[in-house]
C-alpha cells in the first residue's frame, strides 16, 4: 500500500500540490488525470522520492522514504515524460547499464527479456537516439520495469505510441497488476488509460479527488467531476 | 564493493559514450591547444619565453577545456534527464558523484597528455626536470579542479544559464588551487629550479583536494534530493 498523507509541495510561492491524500493498494492501477499544470508529474516526482514534500508524507507500507532511502527506491521504477535514456547507447547497453546499477543478477537473460518485451531484440545494438519516440517509449517502459519494482510511476506513457504499442502497454500493466504490482499512471489519453485503470483520480491546481462513480465514459465522468469541482 | 561498482560502471558508461561521439576530447583538447598556441605567440619572443609563462599558459588552459569539458558532460546527463535516472536508482548518490568525477578526470587527463608536451615545445619548459613532481601536481590540481567543478555543474544542471554560472561559481573557489598549480609548476620549470618549493605546492593541493573532495561527498546527496 502506497498513501499519500496530506502531502503538499511548494516551488517558491507557486504551490503545485496542496493538501494531496490519496492511496493505492497492491495490484490495483491508479489513474491520474488533470490539466496541464495540474500537479500530476509532481506527485509522480514525490512518489518516486525525488522530490521531498514541503509538508504531509508519503508512506510505501509501514515505512517513509526517510527510514528505507536506497532500497526503497530499488522498489520503485519510474518511466518519466524524459525517457531517462542515453541516445548514444544501444538500447541492449542501456538496459545494462541501469541493471548493472540496480545489482540485479542473471542481467544478460533479464536484458534480453526486456528486449523481446519491448519488441527490439533485432535492433537491441542500435543506439537509442536513432529509435523513433514510440520505440525509445517501449525501451523506457522495460528500463523502467527490468528490476521488477514493487511501485511503478508512469508519466504520459501512452505518448508517441502507436495503436498496436498502446495495447501491448495495456498487457503489460496488466500483468504488472496481476503480479500484484502497483501502478500509478498520470496521462491524458482517457480512451487507452480507460482500459486498465482501475481508479481515476482527478488533479487540478495541485488538489486531487477521485473521479466521481457512475455512467459515461472516464472522459465524460472526469469533466462532469472538474464541473463540479468549479 | 557496490560502491566502487557503482563507480566504475558509471565512469565506464561515460567513456563509452565519449568513445563513440569524441565530441568532448576533440572540443576540449582544440580548444585547450588553441589557447596554449595563441598565448605563445605573445609570450615567447624571439624563442625565448617569459619567465613563468609555461606555467600559467598550462593551468589557464586545463582551467578553461575542464570548464568546458563539465558543462558538456553533465549536458549529456541532462538531455535525457537520465540524472535523474541515476538518483532513482538504489545506489548511494556519493557512488554518483566519484563516478562522474572519476570520468571526468580521465578526459582530462587525457587533454593534458598532449597540451603539455605541446608547452613543453612551444615554451621550452623542461618537463624532463623533476617529472614525477609535475605529475603530482597536475593530479593533484586536476583532482580538485574535477571535484568541485563536478559538484557545481551537477547542482547547475537545471538552471537555464548554467554555461553562464559554471564558470562563475567555479573559478572563485578554485582560485587556491590553480594558484598553487602555477606556484609549483614554476618553481620547477624555473631557470633555478626550487623543488623543495614544488613540493610544498604539491602538498597544498592535496590538502585542497582532500577538503573538496570531502565537502563534495557530503553535500551532493543533500543537494541533488531538490
Amino acid at each position: 500500500m502506497v498513501s499519500v498523507d496530506d502531502v503538499s509541495r511548494t516551488y517558491g510561492r507557486r504551490r503545485a500540490l496542496a493538501h494531496v491524500t490519496l492511496q493505492a493498494g497492491r495490484g490495483e492501477v491508479l489513474g491520474l488525470f488533470g490539466p496541464n499544470g495540474a500537479g500530476k508529474s509532481t506527485l509522480i516526482s514525490v512518489l518516486s522520492t525525488l522530490l521531498r514534500p514541503s509538508s504531509g508524507r508519503v508512506r510505501y507500507g509501514s515505512h517513509t522514504s526517510d527510514d528505507t532511502g536506497d532500497a526503497l527506491r530499488g522498489q520503485i521504477g519510474v518511466l518519466g515524460h524524459d525517457l531517462f535514456l542515453y541516445s548514444d547507447l544501444t538500447a541492449r547497453e542501456n538496459l545494462a547499464f541501469f541493471g548493472q546499477l540496480y545489482g540485479l543478477d542473471n542481467l544478460d537473460a533479464r536484458v534480453a527479456e526486456a528486449l523481446r518485451l519491448a519488441r527490439l531484440t533485432d535492433r537491441a545494438d542500435d543506439r537509442a537516439g536513432s529509435f523513433s519516440r514510440g520505440l525509445r517509449q517501449r525501451l523506457a517502459l522495460e528500463r523502467a520495469l527490468l528490476h521488477l519494482p514493487r511501485l511503478v510511476l508512469l508519466d504520459e506513457p501512452f505518448t508517441g505510441l502507436d495503436d498496436d504499442s498502446a495495447l501491448v502497454l495495456i498487457e503489460r500493466l496488466r500483468s504488472l497488476r496481476e503480479r500484484g504490482t502497483i501502478v500509478v499512471m498520470a496521462t491524458h489519453d482517457f480512451d487507452t488509460a480507460e482500459a486498465v485503470v482501475d481508479r481515476a483520480i482527478c488533479v487540478d491546481r495541485g488538489r486531487a479527488w477521485p473521479v466521481a462513480p457512475g455512467v459515461g465514459s472516464l472522459r465524460e465522468r472526469y469533466r462532469r467531476t472538474l464541473k463540479e469541482r468549479d | 564493493m557496490q560502491f566502487f561498482r557503482t563507480v566504475l560502471t558509471i565512469a565506464r558508461k561515460d567513456l563509452v559514450i565519449e568513445a563513440r561521439s569524441r565530441e568532448l576530447a576533440y572540443t576540449t583538447l582544440f580548444f585547450a591547444i588553441s589557447v596554449v598556441l595563441v598565448f605563445s605567440f605573445s609570450f615567447v619572443v624571439e624563442g625565448v619565453a617569459l619567465t613563468d609563462a609555461a606555467a600559467g599558459i598550462l593551468w589557464v588552459a586545463i582551467a578553461f577545456a575542464g570548464t568546458l569539458a563539465l558543462g558538456r558532460t553533465f549536458e549529456r546527463e541532462r538531455q535525457g534527464d537520465t540524472l535523474k535516472a541515476l538518483l532513482l536508482s538504489p545506489v548511494e548518490r556519493p557512488a554518483i558523484y566519484v563516478g562522474k568525477l572519476l570520468g571526468l578526470l580521465l578526459l582530462m587527463t587525457a587533454v593534458e597528455a598532449v597540451i603539455v608536451p605541446v608547452i613543453g615545445l612551444l615554451f621550452q619548459a623542461p618537463l624532463g626536470r623533476a617529472p614525477w613532481l609535475l605529475v603530482g601536481l597536475l593530479a593533484a590540481g586536476t583532482i580538485g579542479f574535477a571535484a568541485v567543478g563536478t559538484l557545481f555543474a551537477a547542482m547547475l544542471i537545471r538552471a537555464q544559464s548554467r554555461d553562464v554560472l559554471l564558470p562563475v561559481v567555479l573559478y572563485p573557489i578554485t582560485v587556491p588551487l590553480v594558484i598553487a598549480g602555477v606556484r609549483g609548476s614554476a618553481a620547477i620549470f624555473a631557470v633555478e629550479p626550487n623543488l623543495a618549493m614544488a613540493q610544498a605546492w604539491l602538498s597544498m593541493l592535496v590538502f585542497f583536494d582532500a577538503v573538496f573532495l570531502t565537502l563534495a561527498l557530503w553535500v551532493f546527496g543533500p543537494v541533488m534530493n531538490e
